[in-house]
């Protein structure tokens, strides 16, 4: 099962790169592939570059000295790293002398209690338990933990989808700012675009395993490379929307996936040459990125191929 | 960048309806240790079923016959070609006693198994999903009976019970199954208050099912993965409990049937004399089967519990990494 | 043998198909160990506590909320699946409060449920087939095995899972998460009910999915002529979806009307609140600032007067303030001020602990050997850092008392659902004796 399938993206320093897609279309694995936490039986191809190293094929040892001080990840669920035997002091105390021994006991609180600030948790908390905190508490304090660290990348896979959309507010605010507090570069994992279309300056689209368009946030919404993009922007639910769209079908099986594009199934645009042939990569103006034949190149694309494709009915037993 | 899961294979598609199906193919996807305990242990259980099954026709004698055709047989024979176990002081053939005893252990065993199932699993369901009294006063018991020492408390039954109960195999069945409803009782009524909780089991309810409909249809084929493993685990322990009840003469009588504890305890006295083969023989049958029952329960464990599992996984086949086109539109 | 009729004497009753009155449904905490040892109530936590509201028939009426707000307790205890502690609910002119679980269970097929998760909803050991047809048997209203299968094929073409055989015998965990809520939702409507409680239907689908979803409710609304209850946190699908929208928070509902009107003008601070920070596909717009602080609060003691009060940006005087506050006040203050700032000022207190117990009376002891006058300092320095905080304002007396200082804060009102305009709702801003006494208050408060 080809969870990941040929991606590649780029994060500048202190950027906000959002990746999005719904469920199953590998933006999870994606993530954590990066940092090497895949699990059993999963491996990895390719390059991960980062600071002139390629992170895919380094041994376990070298991967976990960077994760934490170059690297840090935060999940959906915050309780996930915290330990509920141990106070907020202990988790930070750990970490920081995992990462950096030289730290006496006054820099750590120093260092702690400042990071937890800038999350908004008080000092009087200190010396608190995981289970005292409330989930919108919890997932800043996981915030703080990874950001203790100074990482330069922090990777946030879905922080907010357990939360409540007021609290959902606040941590976004938090996350949109970590550049000019922490001068990190965010890769922030969602399905929602309204997350993407406010706190992100690039993001990138998934689709089954591969990146259908990649650009700037503005001209994505504006101008959609991507019939997928496109289709799920009229599918997104907002307070302006008028009437309801979906995209008809469902999202392919990965370990049998269609021949050629595989969004041509569920495609209203697509030709004869998207089932034959997967499409290749094309840069766009205002660096743009896409995946799709609509887009060419021209030579690729047979006799006829450019012919819209007359599809039977998606049967639906297809549908979702 | 590309990551593939592999996907597990051998996954047999030719069974009875889909329900086995999904039963066997955690099976089938075991490696490893996990493997090889439950291939071996069940190698192990099941020869000894087949010496259980066709004991008439794999035993060379009666478990009592002690002479054929007329002759008596020699007392205390070392093994050979007449009698490939030897003889005991009753001229008993070992051989035969070990085969008839495998009858009289599974009987008793699977006997046991049933009664603690029939009395544990109900008790556990009711338990779990009404909660209240009825739930502190079963665990109450439970957990004294549990607390108990097995093999004191089995004593004391059979002990009880074998001045009413005249089949030697009925009593020894019900003191065992008294040791190990408490086990049953316990797992089912802990996955029971899990269960409970499900949402399909609130839904269940706002569809106006009766607590009966939602226990046997919702929540019953929900909570019993884990019998099994235990059952298989506890009937290796029962083979032992079994035998310390033979031993100590309580249980199986010697006149209705034959019994590996019993020949052991019998064989105490031929040790000091240099007679090895009256105990050696009955003792490695215990000593056998109850392995091969704990590792086909060890295996079966590792197999049927998703978090144990290990799977067997393929071999990926990256291909080259397809050119990037750098075009611009 | 079914129980007499009681009709309630509400006239509005007669109109509407549920009618709701003061409900409330508390659960009772079971304290710590020493607590029950020593026989000590451990206290209430109020899911619902006193809401009352009418479903007219034929309509989608939207119940809204965040994590702890009661919604879908509320829902629960209209299904019966919940006991009410107090008030009542009328279903169809019959009061249906204290009904026993058997005579209940007649009533299941006039009012069914879907759930949020479609991966939970259903038996995994039950197929499509059996889980939908499940509900005819257990009511008794089909027996033969040709009629309930010709039924459940019946249904499940109606919600699109077609052709029918082929779902017929699949088991759950082989279905799309979409087409597990559609089997859901057959299951819910095979019986022909009458109305139809959703709760958050489409919140774990995902977005391609979530309008087919909707769609196919609205389609089964004309077709079988349902009523809904829509509970959901997602105020964008709720305007899509709902006629009347109930905002509800801590138990209570603070907002109720039609959804144009609540839309076009929130009149409450909290649905302002949440219709502000729902993330919009805009990239014109960037993470709203103005966000409430601090989160949903615990609901087995909540904050006195009204419970929004905390995290209101135009609370006032008779809001509620009460020590709580303070302590929040002083918490948000050190973690923005840094190590330095905090060690030093809190030095100057003592035990904070009164501070922990609800009360519009605090006394804070002061440090060993400081005047209460720098206790004062700090307060004042806090207050000229953001004058504008709506806590001051709660404020009625700050002054030193023997060891320390004694802060007194203004009577909290706890706030009535009120008429304004086309909706009802629970704020002292529409509250004239509200204001009015707020204003005495300002008048008589004494720094």
């Amino acid at each position: 099962m080809r969870a990941v399938d040929g991606v590649s993206i780029e994060i500048g320093s202190g950027e906000v790169l959002g990746l999005v897609g719904e469920s199953g279309c590998g933006k999870s694995t994606l993530g954590r592939g990066i940092l090497g936490l895949l699990p059993e039986g999963a491996r990895a191809d390719g390059e991960v570059l980062y600071g002139g190293r390629n992170l895919v094929g380094l041994p376990q040892k070298a991967l976990r000295r960077l994760r934490g001080p170059d690297l840090g990840l935060i999940f959906q669920e915050p309780m996930t790293r915290l330990n509920p035997l141990s106070r907020i002091e202990d988790h930070f105390r750990e970490t920081l002398k995992q990462h950096e021994p030289h730290l006496g006991e006054r820099e750590i609180r120093k260092r702690s209690l400042e990071t937890l600030g800038k999350m908004g948790i008080p000092p009087t908390r200190f010396r608190q338990y995981p289970h005292e905190f409330s989930g919108g508490m919890r997932q800043r304090i996981m915030i703080a933990l990874a950001l203790v660290l100074r990482p330069k990348l922090l990777i946030a896979d879905e922080p907010t989808t357990s939360l409540d959309v007021i609290v959902e507010g606040q941590i976004l605010a938090l996350l949109a700012d970590l550049r000019q507090n922490f001068g990190t570069a965010l890769l922030l994992i969602t399905h929602n675009l309204g997350i993407v279309a406010e706190s992100c300056d690039r993001m990138a689209v998934m689709y089954a395993g591969r990146i259908a368009e990649e650009g700037p946030v503005r001209d994505v919404f504006a101008d959609p490379a991507h019939p997928y993009t496109r289709e799920l922007l009229r599918a997104t639910i907002s307070l302006d929307t008028k009437e309801l769209h979906s995209i008809p079908g469902a999202p392919p099986n990965l370990m049998h996936p269609p021949p050629g594009c595989r969004f041509h199934p569920r495609c209203p645009d697509a030709m004869q040459v998207c089932v034959s042939e997967q499409p290749v990569e094309r840069r766009l103006d205002g660096d743009r990125r896409v995946q799709c034949w609509l887009h060419g190149p021209e030579q690729r694309i047979p006799e006829g191929g450019r012919q819209k494709l007359d599809r039977e009915r998606i049967g639906i037993a297809d549908e979702a | 960048m590309a990551v593939a899961t592999a996907t597990p294979r051998g996954i047999r598609r030719r069974l009875v309806g889909p329900g086995l199906r999904r039963l066997w193919s955690p099976v089938a996807e075991t490696q490893g240790l996990a493997r090889v305990m439950f291939v071996t242990g069940a190698t192990i259980t099941l020869f000894f079923l087949v010496l259980a099954f066709f004991a008439r026709w794999i035993a060379p004698y009666g478990f009592t016959q002690y002479q054929a055709h007329g002759h008596r047989f020699a007392q205390l024979a070392h093994p050979s070609a007449h009698h490939l176990m030897g003889t005991t002081v009753e001229s008993d053939d070992v051989l035969s006693r070990v085969v008839w005893g495998a009858q009289t252990e599974l009987k008793v065993v699977f006997l046991a198994l049933v009664l603690s199932l029939l009395a544990g699993v109900p008790l556990g369901l009711v338990s779990g999903y009404f909660s209240g009294w009825l739930d502190r006063i079963l665990v109450l018991v439970m957990d004294a009976l549990f607390a108990f020492p097995p093999l004191l408390l089995a004593i004391v039954i059979a002990f009880l019970l074998g001045s009413t109960v005249s089949s030697g195999v009925v009593t020894a069945a019900i003191a065992i199954t008294a040791t190990y409803v408490p086990q049953y009782f316990r797992v089912v009524r802990n996955h029971v208050i899990s269960v409970r909780e499900e949402t399909y089991v609130e839904a269940a309810r706002a569809l106006g099912a009766r607590p009966f409909t939602i226990i046997s249809r919702y929540v019953f084929f929900n909570v019993v993965q884990n019998v099994p493993v235990i059952a298989t685990l506890n009937a290796a322990d029962a083979i032992l409990t079994l035998a310390g009840l033979g031993f100590l003469g309580y249980g199986v009588q010697p006149t209705q049937a034959a019994e590996w504890g019993y020949d052991v305890q019998r064989a105490l006295s031929d040790a000091t004399n240099g007679i090895w083969w009256t105990g050696l023989f009955p003792g490695l049958a215990i000593v056998l089967l109850v392995a091969g029952l704990t590792l086909l329960g060890e295996g079966l464990n590792e197999t049927l519990n998703p978090v144990l599992r290990r799977r067997r996984f393929g071999r990926i086949d990256f291909g080259p990494i397809a050119p990037g086109e750098e075009e611009r539109t | 043998m079914k129980p007499d009729a009681v009709v309630s004497s509400d006239p509005r009753a007669e109109t509407s198909l549920v009618s709701i009155r003061d409900l409330k449904t508390y659960y009772s905490i079971r304290g710590s160990f020493a607590d029950r040892l020593v026989g000590r109530e451990a206290g209430h936590v109020k899911a619902v506590d006193g809401v009352s509201l009418d479903i007219r028939r034929g309509e989608v009426l939207g119940l809204v909320g965040e994590s702890g707000s009661g919604k879908t307790t509320l829902g629960r205890t209209l299904l019966g699946l919940a006991r009410a502690t107090g008030g009542e609910v009328v279903f169809e002119g019959r009061d249906i409060t204290r009904l026993r679980e058997s005579e209940f269970r007649h009533l299941r097929q006039r009012m069914q449920v879907v759930f949020q998760d479609p991966h939970a909803s259903l038996n995994p050991a039950m197929t499509i087939g059996e889980a939908v047809g499940h509900p005819l048997r257990i009511q008794g209203v089909a027996k033969r095995r040709d009629d309930v299968r010709r039924r459940v094929v019946a249904v499940l073409e109606h919600v699109g899972l077609a052709p029918a055989e082929q779902f017929m015998d699949k088991y759950p965990s082989d279905l799309s998460g979409g087409q597990k809520q559609r089997a859901v939702i057959a299951r819910a409507i095979i019986l022909n009910p009458v109305l139809l409680v959703a709760d958050e239907p489409v919140s774990m689908l995902d977005m391609s999915v979530r309008a087919k979803i909707l769609e196919l409710m609205l389609a089964l609304k004309r077709d079988f002529d349902l009523t809904y209850l829509y509970i959901t946190h997602d105020l964008a699908t709720a305007k899509f979806f709902c006629d009347r929208i109930a905002i509800m928070y801590l138990g209570r509902i603070v907002e109720i009307g039609p959804s144009e009107a609540i839309y076009a003008d929130p009149k409450h601070p909290y649905t302002q609140a949440l219709l502000r920070a729902i993330p919009e596909p805009d990239p014109e717009r960037s993470v709203p600032r103005d966000i409430p602080r601090g989160e949903v609060p615990d609901a087995a003691s909540p904050p006195l007067g009204c419970t929004f009060h905390p995290r209101c940006p135009l609370a006032f005087e008779v809001c509620g303030w009460e020590s709580r506050d303070l302590k929040d006040l002083l918490d948000a203050r050190w973690a923005r001020a840094g190590q330095e700032v905090y060690e030093a000022e809190r030095a100057l207190f003592g035990d904070l602990s009164a501070l922990d117990q609800p009360s519009t009376r605090a006394r804070l002891p002061a440090g060993k050997g400081v005047p209460g006058g720098d206790l004062l300092n700090v307060l004042e320095s806090a207050r000229a850092d953001d004058p504008m905080e709506p806590f001051w304002s709660g404020v009625r007396r700050l002054s030193t008392a023997g060891d320390g200082i004694e802060v007194e804060w203004h009577e909290p009102i706890e706030p009535r659902l009120l008429e304004s305009g086309e909706v009802d709702v629970a704020c002292h801003l529409y509250d004239p004796g509200a204001l009015r006494q707020a204003e005495d208050a300002r008048g008589a408060s004494d720094r």
